[in-house]
């Protein structure tokens, strides 16, 4: 584990199950969090992707649950986590092009099946836990590439 | 290219602007928001049929110089208030994606 940096902002967001008039506003406040604290925007995007990617599966396919978004000095983690139903078999949802979306969400242009390597792409590191019957827990880790000492 | 010469060039209707001296340095066609995503570049002009409000998000996020709304599909306006709010050009041709994006690349590699 790398030693723990100060901690310079953290908010926590409801994500709301099914709600897409609603969905894509975390990631909207958490690209302006970042640009007002002064993250470059390579960043800022990353971040923004990720969140993203991350509420946007919260909405569609989870009963609900919440974001955290955690500023360090040398890093941006993202936590998303929800109350279920749970993935069986991360390895298969992550395969791009993979997706359990429904044809209305497709039709809106969800559902492309690239939801979580796009989130790993644009993640340094990237880790997901779930539980069938559960939950599932993602920490998504940008660093912001502070020198070793 | 600046925005605004690209809006009379490719003959776009401009729905909302924000900043139409905006550089336009390609284009992206998709209506896959994951995709967009993944793969639009900063000051694309994103054409696309989608036509709700997470447009204007995946578009601020890529920040994209603008979106065209292809084949006359009109956004509504809550749509056109968040990207007066999000400060997002938004523009809409009654030409479908194929001939927007053939004029936008002839404008651009004349």
């Amino acid at each position: 584990m790398s030693p723990r940096t100060p901690l310079t902002h953290k908010r926590i967001f409801r994500v709301s199950s099914r709600d897409l008039e609603q969905a894509g506003t975390v990631s909207t406040e958490v690209r302006r969090d970042l640009l007002s604290l002064g993250a470059n925007p390579d960043v800022v995007r990353r971040a923004g992707v990720v969140c993203f990617e991350g509420e946007m599966n919260i909405v569609l396919y989870s009963n609900g649950g919440r974001i955290i978004l955690i500023v360090r000095e040398d890093r941006v983690e993202l936590l998303f986590s929800d109350r279920g139903p749970g993935i069986a078999d991360i390895d298969l949802v992550s395969q791009p092009g993979y997706s359990t979306a429904p044809d209305w969400a497709r039709e809106l242009g969800f559902g492309a099946g690239l939801g979580i390597s796009n989130m790993e792409q644009n993640s340094d590191l990237f880790k997901i836990r779930s539980r069938v019957g559960a939950g599932t827990v993602v920490r998504a880790t940008i660093l912001l590439g502070v020198p070793f000492f | 290219m600046n925005t605004k010469t690209v809006v009379a060039k490719v003959a776009l209707e401009v729905l909302v602007a924000v900043d139409l001296a905006r550089e336009v340095r390609g284009g992206y066609c998709s209506d896959l928001l994951s995709d967009v995503l993944a793969h639009a570049k900063s000051g694309d002009l994103w054409i696309t049929h989608q036509r709700h409000l997470n447009v204007i998000a995946v578009g601020k996020l890529r920040d994209v110089a603008g979106v065209v709304f292809a084949r006359g599909l009109c956004p509504s306006q809550d749509v056109i208030s968040r990207a007066v709010a999000e400060r997002m050009n938004l523009f809409l041709s009654t030409e479908p994606a194929f001939e927007v994006a053939g004029r936008l690349h002839r404008a651009l590699h004349p």
